[in-house]
C-alpha cells in the first residue's frame, strides 16, 4: 500500500481483513442446489437454448477478430498492472474523480456500502430510485436495503426488471433472466407489472419490450435519484463507463438529479486509453457483438447537463483478501462478460441459482468464496463444481485460467481442513502410498481383479449395476467396468518371459 | 484398469518398429490427487514418476488427461522444490499422448489397421483444451481401412466425468453424460472413441445401462488405441 493520504482516508481505511458478505455466500452445498435445479427441465431447456445462442454468437464475432489472442493478452497485462498498484490508482482516480466535481466514498464490505447510499438516498429526500443494472449492488443487496428504509427501487434493465416483479434473483450476471422463456415473462408481466395493458400484451419479444418501455417511462421521468454500477473506472481522468443494450442505463445515467455509483475497487483502469482493449473484449466476449447499443461515459458533473450531484462509492467486499492470495488473484481481472457462463456445461444444466450467489457458473465458483473466505455458508462448494473441462478458460477475454484456480482453492480447502477426520483424505492418503510403489500397486490391481471374480459370474456382459457407497454414485446413472480378468502388468511379465514381442493375438 | 489399451499401445508401436519398454516402477500420474486438492499426496507421485521415466527417449501414455497433468500441473507443483522442478523440467517435454507421438515424432498417420465399424470420436477435455491435440487422433482414425468415421454434434462438451466429480457431484454429472450418450447414439455409430479411458469408461457405462434399460441401440466405448490395433483386438 502506497498509504501517505492525508487523514487516513481512501487506502489506508481499507487496510485490514475485511470479507466479503451479501448475496455471495451459498446456502446450500452445491450438488444439493444442483439437484434441486436438475428437477426442473423447463429451466434445462430455457439454459440450453439461451446459452447456446450466445456461445455460438460470440464465436461468431471473436473468430472474425484477427488480434484477439493479443487483445486477450493485453487485457490480462492491464488488469495486472491495476491489481499491483490498486492502492496509488485508487487514490489517482479519487483525486481526479473529486476534482471534477464528484464525491468519493470507501466502503470496506456489503453493509458499510448499503449504510453510505441509503443515507446518500435519504438525504436527497426521495423516496424512489431508478437502478442502471449492476453486479456491485447486487452482490452488497442493496435493494432490499433500500426497501427496508422505505425507498421504492425500479431496475430499468429489462432483464432485471422481469427477476425483480418475480420477486426472484438474478441467475446469470448479463442475463438475470435467462431461465425465463418468453411465455413465462409475459406471465409475470400480466401478474406483477402496474398498470400493463393486458389486451396488448402477447409473448411476442416487441410486445414484451413496449409493455416494459411504458412502465418505465413514468419512472424515467419522475426519478429524482438513479443507482449504477461501472463497468470501468478510469484512474487517470476520474471517468466512469457503463457498458449497455437497452439505453435504459442512459436514461438513468442523465435524466435525474443525483446519480450515486457503486464501483468495486477492481473495475479500475489507469488510462482513458485503456478502454481502447476492453471495449473491444467486453462486447464480443458478452453479447456476441463487435459494439454494444450504448456506451456512457461521465466524469464528476456537468452545470447544465445530467446530474448535479454524483457520489461514488469504491467497494471493497472481499477484494483486498483476494488480492492477497498470488494465484487465486487474477479473478479480480473479471470483467463480468459472462462468457464462461454460457460455455459452461454444469452452468448450462443447473443455472444460475444453483451457486447460491449473484456470482454464478464458472468465475462465480472462484470468485464468491474468495470474496467471503471458504467457510462462509456452503461456499466451499463451490470450487468442486467443475470437471475441469477449460471451456471457461479458453472464453475467457482476460485469460483467467478457471481451472487452475478451482484446482488451487479446493488445495486451500483441504489444507484448511487437515486437523479434521475425513474419509476422503484417508482414501486419498492411502491411494497415494498404493499407486508410488510398483508392489503395493500390483498387489492391489490384482486383489481388485480377484475381489471382482465372484461378479464375473453375475454379470452377463461384464458391467457392474450397482457399487456400494460411495460408489454407488457412479452406478446411480452408469454401469461400472468389471476389473480386467488379468492385469496389464502380468500380461507384461508373462510376455517378457517369454522372450519379447506380442504375437498378434489378443489374450485379455 | 484398462490392459486392452495397454496393450494395443505396445502392439501399434511395436508393428512400426520400435522397442517398447514398461517400467513396472511406474504408478499412477497423481491427477486425482491434485485435482481433488490433495497436493501432499500427489507429490510422491510425481517423484516416483520422473524418477522412473527419467532414462528414456520417449515416454507414452494413452491418456490425454494424464499428459495434461504431467505437463500443466507437474511444473506448478514442483514449484517448491528446486530438484523436484529440475526432474519435471527435464522429463516433460519427452512425454507424449498416443497420437502426438505417432503423428508429431514418429511423423506417421497411417498405422495399418483395419476396423470396418462405424466410429464416432469424442474429444477428451484436457486432450482437446489442455494439450490441443486437434485432429491428430482424427488423421490416424481416417487412416484407418473400413472404418467409417461420423461427426459427433457438440462433440467439443464435456462428457461430464471430472474425476472424483462424477461423484461428488453425481446429479450433474448424470445430467451431462444423458446429453452426451444421446447424441452419441444419434450418430448411428457402433463404437464410440476417444483418447481417455476415464472418460470412456463413464461413457460407455450410460451407454450400457441406457440400453440395458431399453433407450437406443447398444453403443459401444473403445479407446482409439484399440482401433489402431486393430483388426485382432475387436474383430
Amino acid at each position: 500500500m502506497s498509504g501517505g493520504a492525508p487523514g487516513g482516508t481512501g487506502a489506508q481505511r481499507r487496510r485490514g481483513d475485511r470479507r466479503g458478505h451479501g448475496n455471495i455466500v451459498a446456502p446450500l452445498p452445491f450438488p444439493a442446489a444442483a439437484r434441486r435445479e436438475l428437477g426442473n427441465p423447463q429451466l434445462r431447456a430455457n439454459l440450453r437454448r439461451a446459452t447456446h445462442t450466445i456461445r455460438d454468437r460470440r464465436a461468431r464475432v471473436v473468430g472474425e477478430t484477427p488480434d484477439w489472442a493479443h487483445l486477450r493478452a493485453a487485457g490480462a497485462a492491464i488488469k495486472d498492472d491495476v491489481l499491483a498498484r490498486l492502492p496509488e490508482l485508487l487514490e489517482q482516480f479519487e483525486a481526479a474523480a473529486t476534482a471534477a466535481g464528484a464525491t468519493v466514498h470507501w466502503a470496506r464490505d456489503a453493509a458499510e456500502a448499503r449504510a453510505l447510499v441509503t443515507d446518500l438516498v435519504r438525504g436527497t429526500g426521495s423516496a424512489e430510485v431508478v437502478k442502471v443494472k449492476s453486479m456491485a449492488t447486487q452482490e452488497i443487496g442493496l435493494n432490499e436495503a433500500l426497501a427496508e428504509a422505505g425507498i421504492t427501487v425500479v431496475e430499468t434493465d429489462l432483464a432485471e426488471l422481469i427477476v425483480q416483479l418475480a420477486d426472484d434473483t438474478p441467475s446469470h450476471i448479463l442475463v438475470p433472466a435467462i431461465h425465463y422463456n418468453r411465455r413465462q415473462i409475459r406471465e409475470i408481466f400480466a401478474d406483477r407489472m402496474p398498470g400493463v395493458d393486458l389486451d396488448a400484451l402477447t409473448d411476442e419479444p416487441a410486445a414484451l419490450a413496449e409493455a416494459a418501455r411504458r412502465y418505465l417511462r413514468d419512472r424515467f421521468l419522475n426519478a429524482r435519484v438513479a443507482i449504477s454500477g461501472a463497468n470501468f473506472a478510469v484512474a487517470e481522468t476520474g471517468t466512469l463507463v457503463v457498458v449497455e443494450s437497452e439505453g435504459n442505463g442512459r436514461m438513468c445515467l442523465t435524466l435525474p438529479e443525483t446519480l450515486i455509483s457503486v464501483v468495486g475497487v477492481e473495475k479500475l483502469l489507469p488510462t482513458f486509453r485503456d478502454l481502447e482493449v476492453f471495449l473491444q473484449l467486453l462486447p464480443r466476449s458478452a453479447t456476441g457483438e463487435r459494439m454494444n447499443p450504448y456506451t456512457s461515459m461521465w466524469t464528476g458533473v456537468t452545470p447544465g447537463d445530467g446530474p448535479r450531484a454524483l457520489h461514488v462509492v469504491l467497494l471493497d467486499n472481499g477484494r483486498t483478501d483476494t488480492l492477497a492470495d498470488p494465484v487465486g488473484r487474477q479473478a479480480l481481472r473479471c470483467i463480468r462478460c459472462s462468457a464462461c457462463l454460457n460455455v459452461c456445461p454444469v452452468y448450462e444444466r443447473v443455472g444460475g441459482h444453483a451457486y447460491g450467489s449473484v456470482y454464478p457458473g464458472p468465475i462465480g465458483a472462484i470468485l464468491s468464496p474468495q470474496l467471503t473466505g471458504l467457510d462462509a455458508g456452503a461456499n466451499r462448494s463451490l470450487p468442486y463444481a467443475s470437471t475441469l473441462c477449460g471451456a471457461c478458460f479458453d472464453v475467457c477475454p482476460v485469460r483467467i485460467d478457471i481451472p487452475q484456480v478451482l484446482v488451487h482453492l479446493r488445495q486451500r480447502d483441504v489444507d484448511a481442513r487437515r486437523g479434521q477426520p475425513s474419509p476422503e483424505r484417508m482414501a486419498m492418503r492411502a491411494l497415494s502410498w498404493v499407486m508410488r510403489d510398483r508392489r503395493r500397486y500390483a498387489a492391489a490391481l490384482r486383489a481388485a481383479r480377484r475381489g471382482a471374480a465372484p461378479l464375473r459370474l453375475l454379470t452377463a456382459g461384464g458391467e457392474v449395476r450397482r457399487l456400494p457407497w460411495p460408489l454407488s454414485a457412479w452406478t446411480s446413472s452408469r454401469d461400472a467396468p468389471l476389473p480386467a480378468a488379468r492385469t496389464f502388468r502380468d500380461w507384461w511379465a508373462e510376455r517378457t518371459a517369454h522372450g519379447g514381442r506380442e504375437d498378434g493375438r489378443d489374450q485379455g | 484398469m484398462f490392459p486392452a489399451t495397454g496393450r494395443a499401445v505396445v502392439r501399434v508401436l511395436e508393428r512400426l518398429g520400435h522397442t517398447v519398454e514398461f517400467p513396472a516402477a511406474q504408478g499412477c500420474c497423481g491427477q486425482m490427487h491434485a485435482n481433488s486438492g490433495y497436493r501432499a499426496e500427489a507429490l510422491p507421485l510425481v517423484r516416483n514418476f520422473v524418477e522412473t521415466f527419467a532414462g528414456y527417449e520417449a515416454v507414452v501414455a494413452p491418456s490425454g488427461s494424464c499428459v495434461a497433468m504431467v505437463r500443466e500441473a507437474y511444473p506448478r507443483l514442483a514449484a517448491g522444490d528446486p530438484d523436484l522442478a529440475a526432474a519435471v523440467n527435464e522429463v516433460v517435454p519427452r512425454v507424449h499422448e498416443l497420437s502426438e507421438l505417432l503423428v508429431d515424432v514418429l511423423g506417421v498417420t497411417d498405422v495399418g489397421a483395419s476396423f470396418p465399424h462405424r466410429v464416432t470420436y469424442h474429444p477428451t477435455c484436457h486432450g482437446l483444451r489442455t494439450l490441443r491435440l486437434g485432429d491428430r487422433p482424427l488423421r490416424l482414425l481416417r487412416a484407418v481401412r473400413g472404418l467409417d468415421l461420423v461427426d459427433l454434434p457438440g462433440a467439443e462438451e464435456c462428457c461430464g466425468f471430472g474425476g472424483t466429480f462424477a461423484v461428488r457431484n453425481a446429479d450433474v454429472s448424470s445430467a451431462m453424460l444423458a446429453d452426451k450418450c444421446a447424441a452419441i447414439r444419434d450418430t448411428g455409430a457402433a463404437y464410440v472413441t476417444a483418447a481417455d479411458n476415464s472418460c470412456l469408461a463413464h461413457i460407455g457405462g450410460g451407454l450400457s445401462r441406457q440400453a440395458r434399460l431399453g433407450s437406443g441401440a447398444p453403443v459401444r466405448a473403445v479407446h482409439y488405441a484399440e482401433i489402431l490395433a486393430g483388426p485382432e483386438v475387436h474383430p
